[in-house]
């Protein structure tokens, strides 16, 4: 009998190009995904070094960082520049480098331009059993497929290009497994918000996560992204989620899958990925669903999540001291007091979108909540920005745009937007945001923004009522 | 890469924890298409606060860095690495580094050093009036006062480090493995075909 493996040890053993003593391994990486912030200079590397792209053909590049959300093209049809000169800069840098090397590119007016991570999956690109890498730490969401998909730097970029591998050492495996199934009107993103609030920000550093249990196997594969997506949040670089029926019939037809002889050869192999019965994680972590609220966060760290029902916490309430003085940083910085009321705040800013939450399903399920009512008058601010041009595409079909504009949101351009601060998009100081995004940092959203994380559904419910809020009051 | 056997001179006793890449570089300043430059935006929330340890005369020069468990946690951006290097910091040690972060400092010849927490509070201590060392060849850190801690790395980033090789070149030197690889995935898994550029 052969070794019980872990899913991920099997996409690992597969894909070692050489193993060295010292338990380090050259890994061989399938698929690589290519934006405009990371990787001007490893392309600048390359050029130095007068080194070629190893394999272009499993490159992709996209802009979506730093372009802006509002219109790119005007009424004839021409290309509106955009006018911060350093954005520009490099959005030509990748607009230069990607044919200079061969690479294949998606344009920031093309139709299927969208955010690194949404598109990997949409197009088929990301593959189950595959290694995908990506200068983004969220890359971690390409997990949700079933591929060993995670985060690296720009060095590590012009490695990649060059060489079509990586250096690494094989990380611990960690099993998270979610007993029981979400009650109604909780969504992905609740869970994986507690998820991280359970673990910590370190819980999973030096590990590769499998995410195990019922919650999962029924969730759809856009529930799965969120969750797999905000790994890195809990820190581990990677979170994987074994591949099975809901993930070929995502997959079957999709641009860049396999076709005819060869799908049926993918789906056989793909069936013998999924952890053994009988292999060994290094960590196991067992979760409640039945625990899981409609979650918030309150604090600047990913881990300082509450149910929206609950209460900001006291710093005196943590157990070790730094702790305690982050978190009075944390309320001084949010502008909040321990012990008020989550549904007592007031929010200024929603932003429904980001690779976390900024699919079709994430778009229905604000749109439901929006469905005939308005923004409160107190929301100044409120857009929505879809994941891809294909997902706004699908969404205008739908006629859930309407629903937006109507309630007062401003649909927008797909792109990274107010997830991070480095576009136009962002939230003004000292105020607050009921964001979709994925990190709360200090500043993440513009300097002094104040960013609380949630679901659609959850942001949706605080754009009509112009506070945290229970969503489940509004469509129980 | 420049070799990298010892770094000597006084450290800045930051000790935060958790700090993530958004605090070390904000993204206002990943705009940028060169790897130069970044000093000046490093750490530009902390410093825009008086009485900040990082604009203290005390520490101006100084070439190592004290920081708390779980440093460089966040996003996965290099320019934090970068930002780094170009304030003339040459090694950091804290408890524990995220897994992205310790790897874009080795492939900058930044040190991550990983030393425990009681270890930590001595450096501290002994950075507010002290020099301290760092040794990549007995892999330790020592102060005047004959402390002397010793670390762990992976010996073959300790090698690179030591050596300055680049990384890249030394995988090329293995493509026959490369192409092998390449080949027996093409025969069996025909799927796996790449995508039409
Ligand atoms: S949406 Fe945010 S987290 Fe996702 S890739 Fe863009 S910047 Fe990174």
């Amino acid at each position: 009998m052969t070794e019980a493996k872990t899913l991920y040890e099997k996409i690992w053993d597969a894909h070692v190009v050489d193993q060295r003593d010292d338990g380090t391994a050259l890994i061989y990486i399938d698929r690589h995904l290519v934006h405009e912030v990371t990787s001007p200079q490893a392309f600048e590397g390359l050029r130095k070094a007068g080194r070629k792209v190893r394999r272009p053909d499993l490159t992709l590049a996209v802009p979506d960082h730093n372009l802006p959300t509002t219109a790119r093209i005007d009424a004839d049809g021409n290309k509106i520049p955009i006018a911060d000169p350093q954005s520009a800069a490099q959005l030509e840098a990748l607009e230069a480098n990607a044919p200079a090397f061969g690479i294949k590119y998606i344009g920031a007016s093309d139709k299927e331009q969208g955010i690194v991570h949404v598109i990997g999956p949409e197009q088929a690109f990301t593959l189950p059993g595959t290694t995908l890498v990506c200068g983004d730490s969220h890359t971690a969401a390409h997990g949700a497929l079933g591929a060993l998909a995670f985060g690296i730097g720009t060095s590590e970029v012009e490695h990649v290009l060059a060489t079509q591998t990586l250096q690494l050492s094989r990380s611990k495996s960690m099993e998270i497994r979610v007993e029981g199934l979400l009650g109604p009107g909780i969504s992905p993103k609740d869970l994986i918000l507690h998820i991280i609030g359970v673990i910590g920000t370190a819980g999973g550093t030096g590990h590769v996560i499998e995410y195990r249990g019922e919650v999962f196997e029924q969730m759809s594969i856009e529930g799965r992204l969120t969750v797999s997506n905000m790994s890195i949040e809990g820190g581990a670089r990677a979170g994987l989620i074994a591949p099975d029926e809901k993930t070929f019939a995502y997959l079957k037809g999709r641009p860049m899958a396999p076709k005819g002889a060869d799908w049926d050869a993918a789906v056989a192999y793909w069936k013998t990925l999924p952890t053994d019965d009988d292999a060994r994680f290094d960590k196991s972590v067992t979760i409640q669903a039945s625990d899981v609220a409609p979650t918030v966060t309150w604090g600047t760290s990913p881990e300082d999540v509450v149910a929206v029902t609950g209460h900001v916490p006291a710093p005196e309430s943590f157990a070790d001291a730094s702790k305690q003085d982050a978190a009075r940083k944390s309320l001084d910085y949010m502008g909040l007091t321990s012990g008020q009321a989550l549904g007592d705040v007031a929010v200024e800013n929603i932003f429904i979108g980001s690779c976390t939450n900024s699919r079709i399903e994430d778009l229905r399920a604000a749109a439901q909540v929006l469905d005939g009512r308005k923004k409160a008058a107190g929301v100044k601010w409120a857009i929505v920005v879809p994941g891809s041009g294909l997902v706004k595409a699908q969404a205008e079909a739908e006629g859930l745009d309407k629903i937006f504009t109507d309630s007062g949101f401003e649909w927008r351009e797909p792109g990274c937007s107010a997830c991070l601060g480095m576009n136009p998009d962002k939230v003004p100081p000292g105020e607050r945001c009921a964001s979709t995004s994925n990190r709360n940092f200090v500043g993440r959203q513009g300097p002094g923004a104040r960013t609380h994380l949630m679901s659609p559904a959850m942001a949706a419910a605080a754009a009509v009522t112009g506070k945290l809020t229970d969503v489940r009051e509004l469509i129980g | 890469m420049k070799p990298v056997r010892k770094v000597e001179g006084r450290a800045i006793p930051f000790g935060q924890k958790n700090v993530d890449t958004d605090v070390i570089i904000a993204a206002e300043w990943l705009k940028t298409i060169s790897r130069e430059g970044l000093g000046k935006g490093a750490f530009e929330s902390i410093r825009a606060q008086e009485g900040n340890v990082f604009d203290d005369p005390e520490y101006a020069g100084a070439s190592v860095l004290i920081a708390g468990d779980n440093f460089g946690c966040g996003s996965s951006r290099e320019h934090a690495a970068w930002a780094l290097d170009d304030m003339g910091i040459k090694a950091i040690i804290a408890p524990s580094f995220s897994d992205i972060f310790s790897s874009n400092a080795f492939k900058n010849g930044l040190l991550a050093i990983p030393l425990p927490q009681e270890a930590i509070d001595r450096l501290m201590e002994v950075a507010k009036t002290d020099p301290i060392t760092i040794d990549m060849e007995s892999m330790s850190v020592t102060t005047p006062f004959q402390d002397r801690f010793t670390f762990e790395m992976d010996p073959f980033r300790q090698q690179c480090l030591m050596d300055g090789l680049d990384e890249i070149d030394l995988t090329m030197a293995k493509s026959d493995a490369i192409e092998a690889h390449e080949n027996r995935v093409d025969s069996a898994q025909s799927w796996h075909k790449p995508i039409a550029a």
